[in-house]
Protein backbone atom coordinates (compact mmCIF):
# COMPACT_ATOMS: atom_id res chain seq x y z
CA UNK A 1 0.00 0.00 0.00
CA UNK A 2 1.17 3.52 -0.77
CA UNK A 3 1.26 5.92 2.13
CA UNK A 4 0.91 9.55 1.20
CA UNK A 5 2.68 12.25 3.13
CA UNK A 6 0.37 14.89 4.66
CA UNK A 7 1.71 17.58 2.30
CA UNK A 8 0.51 15.50 -0.59
CA UNK A 9 -2.54 17.58 -1.48
CA UNK A 10 -4.11 16.42 -4.68
CA UNK A 11 -3.89 19.34 -7.11
CA UNK A 12 -7.39 18.45 -8.33
CA UNK A 13 -8.61 19.89 -5.08
CA UNK A 14 -7.23 23.32 -5.81
CA UNK A 15 -9.37 24.63 -8.66
CA UNK A 16 -12.87 23.30 -8.93
CA UNK A 17 -13.95 22.00 -12.28
CA UNK A 18 -16.87 24.40 -12.56
CA UNK A 19 -14.52 27.36 -12.12
CA UNK A 20 -12.35 26.50 -15.02
CA UNK A 21 -15.30 25.42 -17.17
CA UNK A 22 -16.95 28.79 -16.63
CA UNK A 23 -13.75 30.46 -17.64
CA UNK A 24 -13.60 28.37 -20.79
CA UNK A 25 -17.14 29.30 -21.77
CA UNK A 26 -16.35 32.93 -21.25
CA UNK A 27 -13.18 32.63 -23.31
CA UNK A 28 -15.09 31.02 -26.11
CA UNK A 29 -17.58 33.87 -26.23
CA UNK A 30 -14.76 36.38 -26.16
CA UNK A 31 -13.02 34.54 -28.96
CA UNK A 32 -16.09 34.95 -31.12
CA UNK A 33 -16.33 38.67 -30.40
CA UNK A 34 -12.66 39.09 -31.23
CA UNK A 35 -12.97 37.08 -34.42
CA UNK A 36 -15.95 39.14 -35.56
CA UNK A 37 -14.07 42.36 -34.88
CA UNK A 38 -11.05 41.13 -36.77
CA UNK A 39 -13.16 40.25 -39.78
CA UNK A 40 -14.60 43.77 -39.77
CA UNK A 41 -11.07 45.10 -39.66
CA UNK A 42 -10.16 42.83 -42.52
CA UNK A 43 -7.02 41.74 -40.78
CA UNK A 44 -5.72 38.44 -39.58
CA UNK A 45 -3.90 39.41 -36.48
CA UNK A 46 -2.03 37.19 -34.12
CA UNK A 47 -4.39 38.53 -31.49
CA UNK A 48 -7.30 36.51 -32.76
CA UNK A 49 -5.15 33.51 -33.56
CA UNK A 50 -4.04 33.44 -29.97
CA UNK A 51 -7.47 34.01 -28.55
CA UNK A 52 -8.57 31.16 -30.73
CA UNK A 53 -6.20 28.98 -28.79
CA UNK A 54 -8.64 28.83 -25.96
CA UNK A 55 -11.50 28.64 -28.40
CA UNK A 56 -10.74 25.35 -30.07
CA UNK A 57 -13.97 23.82 -28.92
CA UNK A 58 -11.67 21.19 -27.48
CA UNK A 59 -12.94 20.26 -24.06
CA UNK A 60 -10.17 19.50 -21.65
CA UNK A 61 -10.72 16.30 -19.72
CA UNK A 62 -11.37 16.79 -16.05
CA UNK A 63 -8.09 16.90 -14.18
CA UNK A 64 -6.93 13.65 -12.53
CA UNK A 65 -9.51 11.60 -14.42
CA UNK A 66 -7.08 8.98 -15.79
CA UNK A 67 -4.72 8.76 -12.82
CA UNK A 68 -6.84 9.83 -9.82
CA UNK A 69 -4.55 8.33 -7.17
CA UNK A 70 -1.16 9.13 -8.59
CA UNK A 71 1.46 9.87 -5.96
CA UNK A 72 3.81 12.79 -6.20
CA UNK A 73 7.53 12.08 -6.55
CA UNK A 74 9.84 13.63 -3.96
CA UNK A 75 11.79 15.54 -6.62
CA UNK A 76 8.67 17.60 -7.36
CA UNK A 77 8.72 21.34 -6.87
CA UNK A 78 6.16 22.91 -4.54
CA UNK A 79 5.73 25.96 -6.75
CA UNK A 80 2.30 26.98 -8.00
CA UNK A 81 1.23 24.93 -10.99
CA UNK A 82 0.71 26.64 -14.34
CA UNK A 83 -2.95 26.33 -15.22
CA UNK A 84 -4.18 23.50 -17.37
CA UNK A 85 -5.55 25.83 -20.06
CA UNK A 86 -2.19 27.48 -20.58
CA UNK A 87 -0.22 24.24 -20.72
CA UNK A 88 -2.60 22.81 -23.31
CA UNK A 89 -3.06 25.93 -25.46
CA UNK A 90 0.41 27.50 -25.47
CA UNK A 91 2.66 24.95 -27.09
CA UNK A 92 5.75 24.83 -29.25
CA UNK A 93 5.21 21.77 -31.42
CA UNK A 94 6.26 22.77 -34.93
CA UNK A 95 4.99 19.46 -36.31
CA UNK A 96 1.56 21.10 -36.08
CA UNK A 97 2.54 24.64 -37.03
CA UNK A 98 4.82 27.34 -35.73
CA UNK A 99 2.32 29.38 -33.73
CA UNK A 100 1.70 28.65 -30.07
CA UNK A 101 -1.96 27.92 -30.71
CA UNK A 102 -1.63 25.70 -33.80
CA UNK A 103 -0.83 22.46 -31.91
CA UNK A 104 -4.05 22.63 -29.89
CA UNK A 105 -6.00 22.82 -33.17
CA UNK A 106 -4.16 20.53 -35.53
CA UNK A 107 -2.80 17.82 -33.24
CA UNK A 108 -6.28 16.28 -33.27
CA UNK A 109 -5.21 14.62 -36.53
CA UNK A 110 -2.47 12.60 -34.84
CA UNK A 111 -3.23 8.91 -34.16
CA UNK A 112 -1.66 7.79 -30.91
CA UNK A 113 -2.99 4.21 -30.95
CA UNK A 114 -1.57 1.83 -31.98
CA UNK A 115 1.82 3.27 -31.03
CA UNK A 116 5.16 1.56 -30.78
CA UNK A 117 8.61 2.66 -29.68
CA UNK A 118 11.49 1.02 -31.52
CA UNK A 119 14.67 0.38 -29.56
CA UNK A 120 17.80 -0.16 -31.63
CA UNK A 121 21.55 0.47 -31.88
CA UNK A 122 23.89 -0.50 -29.07
CA UNK A 123 21.51 -2.87 -27.26
CA UNK A 124 21.72 -6.59 -26.62
CA UNK A 125 18.67 -7.14 -28.80
CA UNK A 126 16.56 -4.60 -30.74
CA UNK A 127 13.04 -4.28 -29.33
CA UNK A 128 9.66 -2.97 -30.30
CA UNK A 129 7.72 -1.69 -27.32
CA UNK A 130 4.00 -1.27 -27.46
CA UNK A 131 2.64 1.80 -25.67
CA UNK A 132 0.30 -0.43 -23.64
CA UNK A 133 3.27 -2.54 -22.52
CA UNK A 134 5.14 0.58 -21.51
CA UNK A 135 2.19 1.87 -19.48
CA UNK A 136 1.85 -1.49 -17.75
CA UNK A 137 5.51 -2.21 -17.15
CA UNK A 138 6.79 1.00 -15.57
CA UNK A 139 5.62 2.52 -12.29
CA UNK A 140 4.03 5.89 -12.91
CA UNK A 141 4.31 8.83 -10.56
CA UNK A 142 3.63 12.53 -10.71
CA UNK A 143 6.69 14.74 -11.26
CA UNK A 144 6.08 18.47 -10.87
CA UNK A 145 8.86 20.16 -12.79
CA UNK A 146 9.72 23.62 -13.96
CA UNK A 147 9.89 23.88 -17.74
CA UNK A 148 12.01 26.68 -19.19
CA UNK A 149 11.57 27.41 -22.89
CA UNK A 150 14.60 28.73 -24.77
CA UNK A 151 12.35 31.61 -25.88
CA UNK A 152 12.30 33.05 -22.37
CA UNK A 153 9.12 31.79 -20.75
CA UNK A 154 8.51 29.07 -18.21
CA UNK A 155 5.82 26.91 -16.66
CA UNK A 156 5.38 24.52 -13.73
CA UNK A 157 3.94 21.26 -15.04
CA UNK A 158 2.68 18.20 -13.17
CA UNK A 159 3.85 15.42 -15.46
CA UNK A 160 2.85 11.78 -15.11
CA UNK A 161 5.71 9.51 -16.01
CA UNK A 162 8.49 7.17 -15.04
CA UNK A 163 12.28 7.47 -14.92
CA UNK A 164 13.93 7.05 -18.31
CA UNK A 165 16.53 5.05 -16.38
CA UNK A 166 13.90 2.31 -15.87
CA UNK A 167 13.28 2.08 -19.60
CA UNK A 168 17.00 2.12 -20.40
CA UNK A 169 17.61 -0.70 -17.93
CA UNK A 170 14.88 -2.71 -19.62
CA UNK A 171 16.47 -2.08 -23.07
CA UNK A 172 19.78 -3.64 -21.93
CA UNK A 173 22.22 -1.30 -23.68
CA UNK A 174 25.74 -2.56 -24.39
CA UNK A 175 28.85 -0.95 -22.91
CA UNK A 176 29.27 0.94 -26.20
CA UNK A 177 26.09 2.91 -25.56
CA UNK A 178 27.33 6.42 -24.73
CA UNK A 179 24.31 8.36 -25.96
CA UNK A 180 20.59 7.95 -26.44
CA UNK A 181 19.19 9.27 -29.69
CA UNK A 182 15.42 9.96 -29.77
CA UNK A 183 13.24 10.26 -32.85
CA UNK A 184 9.72 11.74 -33.09
CA UNK A 185 6.90 10.64 -35.33
CA UNK A 186 7.28 11.62 -38.99
CA UNK A 187 3.91 11.61 -40.69
CA UNK A 188 2.95 14.76 -42.63
CA UNK A 189 -0.62 13.49 -43.06
CA UNK A 190 -1.10 13.51 -39.30
CA UNK A 191 1.37 16.27 -38.51
CA UNK A 192 0.50 18.95 -41.02
CA UNK A 193 3.30 21.24 -39.91
CA UNK A 194 5.69 18.71 -41.42
CA UNK A 195 4.45 19.72 -44.86
CA UNK A 196 6.58 22.84 -44.44
CA UNK A 197 10.31 22.30 -44.14
CA UNK A 198 10.80 24.73 -41.24
CA UNK A 199 12.89 21.99 -39.61
CA UNK A 200 14.56 18.88 -40.96
CA UNK A 201 11.89 16.27 -40.13
CA UNK A 202 11.63 14.04 -38.20
CA UNK A 203 12.49 15.89 -34.99
CA UNK A 204 15.46 14.27 -33.29
CA UNK A 205 17.13 14.76 -29.95
CA UNK A 206 19.87 13.20 -27.90
CA UNK A 207 21.21 12.85 -24.38
CA UNK A 208 24.43 11.60 -22.92
CA UNK A 209 23.76 8.27 -21.19
CA UNK A 210 24.47 9.75 -17.74
CA UNK A 211 21.99 12.54 -18.43
CA UNK A 212 19.46 10.02 -19.69
CA UNK A 213 19.74 7.84 -16.59
CA UNK A 214 19.65 10.76 -14.14
CA UNK A 215 16.72 10.40 -11.70
CA UNK A 216 15.25 13.75 -12.85
CA UNK A 217 14.95 12.57 -16.45
CA UNK A 218 11.58 11.01 -17.13
CA UNK A 219 9.48 9.69 -19.96
CA UNK A 220 6.10 11.34 -19.56
CA UNK A 221 2.82 9.75 -20.57
CA UNK A 222 0.51 12.16 -18.80
CA UNK A 223 -0.08 15.59 -17.36
CA UNK A 224 -2.44 16.92 -14.65
CA UNK A 225 -3.38 13.35 -13.81
CA UNK A 226 -4.52 12.53 -17.33
CA UNK A 227 -3.04 10.91 -20.40
CA UNK A 228 -1.02 13.41 -22.39
CA UNK A 229 -3.01 15.47 -24.85
CA UNK A 230 -1.67 15.34 -28.40
CA UNK A 231 -0.46 18.95 -28.34
CA UNK A 232 1.73 18.10 -25.34
CA UNK A 233 3.46 15.17 -27.04
CA UNK A 234 1.15 12.16 -26.66
CA UNK A 235 1.42 9.32 -26.13
CA UNK A 236 4.97 9.41 -24.76
CA UNK A 237 7.59 12.13 -24.53
CA UNK A 238 10.85 12.95 -22.85
CA UNK A 239 11.09 15.48 -20.00
CA UNK A 240 14.51 16.81 -18.97
CA UNK A 241 13.75 19.65 -16.56
CA UNK A 242 17.22 21.25 -16.37
CA UNK A 243 17.46 21.72 -20.14
CA UNK A 244 15.59 24.09 -22.45
CA UNK A 245 12.22 22.71 -23.44
CA UNK A 246 13.18 21.83 -27.00
CA UNK A 247 15.35 18.97 -25.65
CA UNK A 248 12.23 17.29 -24.24
CA UNK A 249 11.23 15.61 -27.49
CA UNK A 250 7.54 14.79 -27.98
CA UNK A 251 5.66 11.83 -29.46
CA UNK A 252 8.70 9.55 -29.42
CA UNK A 253 8.79 6.56 -31.79
CA UNK A 254 12.42 5.51 -31.57
CA UNK A 255 15.29 5.21 -29.12
CA UNK A 256 18.68 4.47 -30.60
CA UNK A 257 21.66 3.80 -28.34
CA UNK A 258 24.83 5.11 -29.98
CA UNK A 259 28.52 5.49 -29.39
CA UNK A 260 28.68 8.84 -31.17
CA UNK A 261 26.94 12.02 -30.11
CA UNK A 262 23.69 12.45 -32.02
CA UNK A 263 22.86 15.76 -33.72
CA UNK A 264 19.70 17.47 -32.47
CA UNK A 265 17.25 18.88 -34.99
CA UNK A 266 17.63 22.41 -33.64
CA UNK A 267 21.41 22.15 -33.72
CA UNK A 268 21.15 21.14 -37.36
CA UNK A 269 18.92 24.13 -37.97
CA UNK A 270 21.15 26.75 -36.27
CA UNK A 271 24.25 25.38 -34.58
CA UNK A 272 25.38 28.77 -33.26
CA UNK A 273 22.04 29.18 -31.46
CA UNK A 274 21.17 25.70 -30.17
CA UNK A 275 23.86 23.38 -28.84
CA UNK A 276 23.73 19.71 -27.95
CA UNK A 277 23.58 20.27 -24.20
CA UNK A 278 21.06 23.14 -24.11
CA UNK A 279 21.33 23.33 -20.32
CA UNK A 280 19.37 26.23 -18.87
CA UNK A 281 22.02 28.84 -18.09
CA UNK A 282 21.39 32.53 -17.38
CA UNK A 283 25.05 33.27 -18.12
CA UNK A 284 25.00 31.99 -21.67
CA UNK A 285 22.78 34.18 -23.82
CA UNK A 286 21.01 33.14 -26.94
CA UNK A 287 22.48 35.25 -29.77
CA UNK A 288 19.23 37.15 -30.19
CA UNK A 289 17.91 37.44 -26.66
CA UNK A 290 19.01 37.30 -23.05
CA UNK A 291 18.63 34.07 -21.10
CA UNK A 292 19.02 35.92 -17.82
CA UNK A 293 15.29 36.22 -17.20
CA UNK A 294 12.10 34.42 -17.97
CA UNK A 295 8.40 35.11 -17.79
CA UNK A 296 6.57 32.50 -15.76
CA UNK A 297 3.30 31.95 -17.62
CA UNK A 298 0.58 33.53 -15.49
CA UNK A 299 2.85 36.36 -14.33
CA UNK A 300 3.48 39.78 -15.88
CA UNK A 301 7.02 40.65 -14.85
CA UNK A 302 10.04 38.51 -15.59
CA UNK A 303 11.91 36.58 -12.93
CA UNK A 304 15.56 35.55 -12.81
CA UNK A 305 16.47 32.35 -14.58
CA UNK A 306 18.35 29.87 -12.41
CA UNK A 307 21.38 27.83 -13.45
CA UNK A 308 20.21 24.42 -14.66
CA UNK A 309 16.67 25.73 -14.21
CA UNK A 310 17.08 25.48 -10.43
CA UNK A 311 18.25 21.85 -10.52
CA UNK A 312 21.95 22.67 -10.08
CA UNK A 313 22.20 20.71 -6.82
CA UNK A 314 21.12 17.56 -8.60
CA UNK A 315 22.82 17.91 -11.99
CA UNK A 316 25.78 20.31 -11.84
CA UNK A 317 28.14 17.39 -11.14
CA UNK A 318 27.32 15.91 -14.56
CA UNK A 319 29.16 18.81 -16.14
CA UNK A 320 32.05 19.38 -13.75
CA UNK A 321 35.15 20.55 -15.58
CA UNK A 322 33.19 21.43 -18.72
CA UNK A 323 33.19 24.94 -20.17
CA UNK A 324 29.46 25.62 -20.25
CA UNK A 325 29.97 28.63 -22.55
CA UNK A 326 31.54 26.33 -25.11
CA UNK A 327 29.30 23.32 -24.56
CA UNK A 328 26.07 25.32 -24.54
CA UNK B 1 -11.97 60.51 -55.82
CA UNK B 2 -13.46 61.80 -52.54
CA UNK B 3 -13.95 65.48 -51.87
CA UNK B 4 -12.09 67.23 -49.07
CA UNK B 5 -15.34 67.41 -47.15
CA UNK B 6 -15.95 63.65 -47.30
CA UNK B 7 -12.33 62.93 -46.44
CA UNK B 8 -12.54 65.13 -43.36
CA UNK B 9 -16.06 64.36 -42.20
CA UNK B 10 -16.33 60.67 -43.02
CA UNK B 11 -13.01 59.04 -43.85
CA UNK B 12 -11.00 60.69 -41.10
CA UNK B 13 -13.25 59.76 -38.15
CA UNK B 14 -13.66 56.22 -39.47
CA UNK B 15 -9.89 55.81 -39.83
CA UNK B 16 -9.44 57.30 -36.36
CA UNK B 17 -11.68 54.66 -34.80
CA UNK B 18 -10.08 51.86 -36.81
CA UNK B 19 -6.63 52.95 -35.66
CA UNK B 20 -7.76 52.97 -32.06
CA UNK B 21 -9.48 49.59 -32.21
CA UNK B 22 -6.40 47.34 -31.85
CA UNK B 23 -5.34 49.22 -28.72
CA UNK B 24 -8.83 49.04 -27.30
CA UNK B 25 -9.04 45.33 -28.02
CA UNK B 26 -5.72 44.76 -26.30
CA UNK B 27 -6.74 46.74 -23.21
CA UNK B 28 -10.10 44.99 -23.07
CA UNK B 29 -8.51 41.58 -23.64
CA UNK B 30 -5.94 42.27 -20.95
CA UNK B 31 -8.50 43.38 -18.39
CA UNK B 32 -10.69 40.35 -19.08
CA UNK B 33 -7.73 37.91 -19.03
CA UNK B 34 -8.34 37.04 -22.61
CA UNK B 35 -4.99 37.42 -24.32
CA UNK B 36 -3.84 33.82 -24.07
CA UNK B 37 -1.19 32.32 -21.83
CA UNK B 38 1.38 35.10 -22.21
CA UNK B 39 -0.55 38.39 -22.50
CA UNK B 40 2.52 40.62 -22.20
CA UNK B 41 4.27 38.88 -25.07
CA UNK B 42 1.12 39.16 -27.17
CA UNK B 43 0.75 42.89 -26.44
CA UNK B 44 4.43 43.43 -27.22
CA UNK B 45 4.07 41.72 -30.59
CA UNK B 46 0.75 43.34 -31.49
CA UNK B 47 1.75 46.91 -30.62
CA UNK B 48 4.98 46.49 -32.59
CA UNK B 49 3.19 45.16 -35.62
CA UNK B 50 0.53 47.87 -35.52
CA UNK B 51 3.23 50.53 -35.31
CA UNK B 52 4.77 49.08 -38.47
CA UNK B 53 1.46 48.62 -40.28
CA UNK B 54 0.43 52.21 -39.59
CA UNK B 55 3.84 53.49 -40.61
CA UNK B 56 3.38 51.73 -43.95
CA UNK B 57 -0.12 53.18 -44.17
CA UNK B 58 1.37 56.65 -43.62
CA UNK B 59 3.86 56.02 -46.40
CA UNK B 60 1.05 54.83 -48.67
CA UNK B 61 -0.77 58.17 -48.51
CA UNK B 62 1.34 59.97 -51.11
CA UNK B 63 1.25 57.20 -53.74
CA UNK B 64 -2.51 56.75 -53.25
CA UNK B 65 -3.07 60.48 -53.66
CA UNK B 66 -1.25 60.51 -56.95
CA UNK B 67 -2.45 57.23 -58.37
CA UNK B 68 -6.11 57.68 -57.52
CA UNK B 69 -6.16 61.44 -57.70
CA UNK B 70 -7.43 61.57 -54.10
CA UNK B 71 -5.44 64.60 -53.08
CA UNK B 72 -7.43 65.36 -49.92
CA UNK B 73 -6.15 62.12 -48.40
CA UNK B 74 -3.19 64.21 -47.23
CA UNK B 75 -5.53 65.45 -44.48
CA UNK B 76 -5.34 62.11 -42.64
CA UNK B 77 -1.59 61.45 -43.05
CA UNK B 78 -0.55 63.18 -39.84
CA UNK B 79 -3.09 61.18 -37.89
CA UNK B 80 -1.78 57.88 -39.31
CA UNK B 81 1.80 58.86 -38.52
CA UNK B 82 0.88 59.81 -34.96
CA UNK B 83 -0.99 56.56 -34.46
CA UNK B 84 2.10 54.68 -35.65
CA UNK B 85 4.11 56.60 -33.06
CA UNK B 86 1.46 55.86 -30.43
CA UNK B 87 1.78 52.09 -31.01
CA UNK B 88 5.59 52.31 -31.12
CA UNK B 89 5.47 54.15 -27.78
CA UNK B 90 3.23 51.44 -26.30
CA UNK B 91 5.57 48.79 -27.73
CA UNK B 92 8.72 50.23 -26.18
CA UNK B 93 6.91 51.00 -22.91
CA UNK B 94 5.86 47.36 -22.57
CA UNK B 95 9.44 46.27 -23.29
CA UNK B 96 10.91 48.67 -20.73
CA UNK B 97 8.31 47.96 -18.05
CA UNK B 98 7.52 44.28 -18.24
CA UNK B 99 10.46 42.73 -20.09
CA UNK B 100 13.13 44.79 -18.32
CA UNK B 101 11.34 45.78 -15.09
CA UNK B 102 12.49 49.43 -15.63
CA UNK B 103 16.10 48.41 -15.02
CA UNK B 104 18.10 51.09 -16.87
CA UNK B 105 21.40 49.18 -16.74
CA UNK B 106 19.80 46.06 -18.20
CA UNK B 107 18.13 48.09 -20.93
CA UNK B 108 21.38 49.79 -21.94
CA UNK B 109 23.17 46.44 -21.95
CA UNK B 110 20.44 44.99 -24.11
CA UNK B 111 20.63 47.89 -26.58
CA UNK B 112 24.37 47.38 -27.01
CA UNK B 113 24.27 43.62 -27.03
CA UNK B 114 21.47 42.79 -29.41
CA UNK B 115 21.42 44.30 -32.90
CA UNK B 116 17.67 43.94 -33.31
CA UNK B 117 17.09 45.92 -30.11
CA UNK B 118 19.65 48.53 -31.19
CA UNK B 119 17.91 49.19 -34.48
CA UNK B 120 14.47 49.06 -32.89
CA UNK B 121 15.40 51.70 -30.33
CA UNK B 122 17.08 53.82 -33.01
CA UNK B 123 13.97 53.71 -35.16
CA UNK B 124 11.86 54.77 -32.21
CA UNK B 125 14.22 57.65 -31.37
CA UNK B 126 14.04 58.83 -34.98
CA UNK B 127 10.27 58.94 -34.67
CA UNK B 128 10.45 61.34 -31.72
CA UNK B 129 11.42 64.52 -33.65
CA UNK B 130 8.77 63.69 -36.22
CA UNK B 131 6.03 63.33 -33.63
CA UNK B 132 7.20 66.46 -31.80
CA UNK B 133 7.13 68.59 -34.97
CA UNK B 134 3.79 67.39 -36.19
CA UNK B 135 1.75 70.36 -34.99
CA UNK B 136 0.63 73.16 -37.30
CA UNK B 137 2.72 75.51 -35.22
CA UNK B 138 5.88 73.44 -35.77
CA UNK B 139 5.25 73.24 -39.49
CA UNK B 140 4.95 77.03 -39.69
CA UNK B 141 7.91 77.58 -37.39
CA UNK B 142 10.24 75.29 -39.36
CA UNK B 143 8.88 76.56 -42.70
CA UNK B 144 7.82 74.02 -45.31
CA UNK B 145 11.21 73.13 -46.71
CA UNK B 146 13.02 72.40 -43.46
CA UNK B 147 10.01 70.54 -42.11
CA UNK B 148 9.90 68.39 -45.23
CA UNK B 149 13.59 67.57 -45.00
CA UNK B 150 13.27 66.60 -41.36
CA UNK B 151 10.28 64.40 -42.04
CA UNK B 152 12.14 62.47 -44.70
CA UNK B 153 13.56 60.64 -41.67
CA UNK B 154 10.39 58.58 -41.89
CA UNK B 155 12.01 56.49 -44.62
CA UNK B 156 14.84 55.57 -42.24
CA UNK B 157 12.29 54.74 -39.54
CA UNK B 158 10.50 52.40 -41.95
CA UNK B 159 13.69 50.64 -43.03
CA UNK B 160 14.84 50.38 -39.40
CA UNK B 161 11.51 48.96 -38.26
CA UNK B 162 11.49 46.31 -40.97
CA UNK B 163 15.09 45.29 -40.16
CA UNK B 164 14.14 45.15 -36.45
CA UNK B 165 11.39 42.66 -37.29
CA UNK B 166 13.55 40.68 -39.75
CA UNK B 167 16.37 40.25 -37.25
CA UNK B 168 13.97 39.24 -34.51
CA UNK B 169 12.43 36.53 -36.68
CA UNK B 170 15.49 35.33 -38.53
CA UNK B 171 14.63 31.64 -38.52
CA UNK B 172 12.77 30.04 -41.40
CA UNK B 173 9.70 29.48 -39.26
CA UNK B 174 8.93 33.12 -38.57
CA UNK B 175 10.42 34.98 -41.52
CA UNK B 176 7.28 35.17 -43.70
CA UNK B 177 5.58 38.07 -41.93
CA UNK B 178 8.58 40.42 -41.84
CA UNK B 179 9.29 39.56 -45.49
CA UNK B 180 5.78 40.69 -46.40
CA UNK B 181 6.30 44.01 -44.63
CA UNK B 182 9.69 44.36 -46.30
CA UNK B 183 8.11 43.87 -49.72
CA UNK B 184 5.39 46.43 -49.03
CA UNK B 185 7.96 48.94 -47.78
CA UNK B 186 10.15 48.35 -50.85
CA UNK B 187 7.15 48.98 -53.11
CA UNK B 188 6.21 52.15 -51.25
CA UNK B 189 9.75 53.47 -51.57
CA UNK B 190 10.11 52.43 -55.19
CA UNK B 191 6.89 54.10 -56.23
CA UNK B 192 8.37 57.42 -55.08
CA UNK B 193 11.03 57.18 -57.76
CA UNK B 194 10.04 60.10 -60.07
CA UNK B 195 9.88 58.18 -63.40
CA UNK B 196 7.69 55.49 -61.85
CA UNK B 197 5.49 58.05 -60.11
CA UNK B 198 5.08 59.94 -63.41
CA UNK B 199 3.81 56.80 -65.13
CA UNK B 200 1.32 56.01 -62.37
CA UNK B 201 0.00 59.56 -62.00
CA UNK B 202 -3.48 60.29 -63.19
Amino acid sequence: MLIKSPSDIKPSEITSESDYKNRRQFLQQMGKVAAATAITLGTTTQLTACQGATNTGMDLPEKYRDYPDITRHALSTKEKLTDYDSITSYCNFYEFGTSKSAPSFYSILMQTRPWTVEVEGEVEKPLTLNIEDILRRFALQEYVYRLRCVEGWSMVIPWVGFPLADLIKYCKPTSNAKYVHFVSLHNPEQMIGQKRDVLDWPYEEGLRIDEATHPLTIMSVGMYGNELLNQNGAPIRLVVPWKYGFKSIKSVVKLRFTEKQPVSTWTKSAEDEYGFYANVNPEVDHPRWSQGKERRIGEYFKRKTLLFNGYADQVASLYSGMDLHKHF
Amino acid sequence: MFSTEITLKVVKPVVFILCLLPAMMLVYGFLTHNLGADPIQLMLKETGEWALRLLLATLAVTPIRHIFGWSSLIRIRRMLGLFSFFYALLHITIYITFDQSLDIVEIINDIFKRPFITIGVMSFLLMLPLALTSSNYAIRYLTGKKWKQLHQLVYLVGIGAVIHFLWLAQSKAYITEPLIYMTILAMLLLVRHPPIMQKLKR
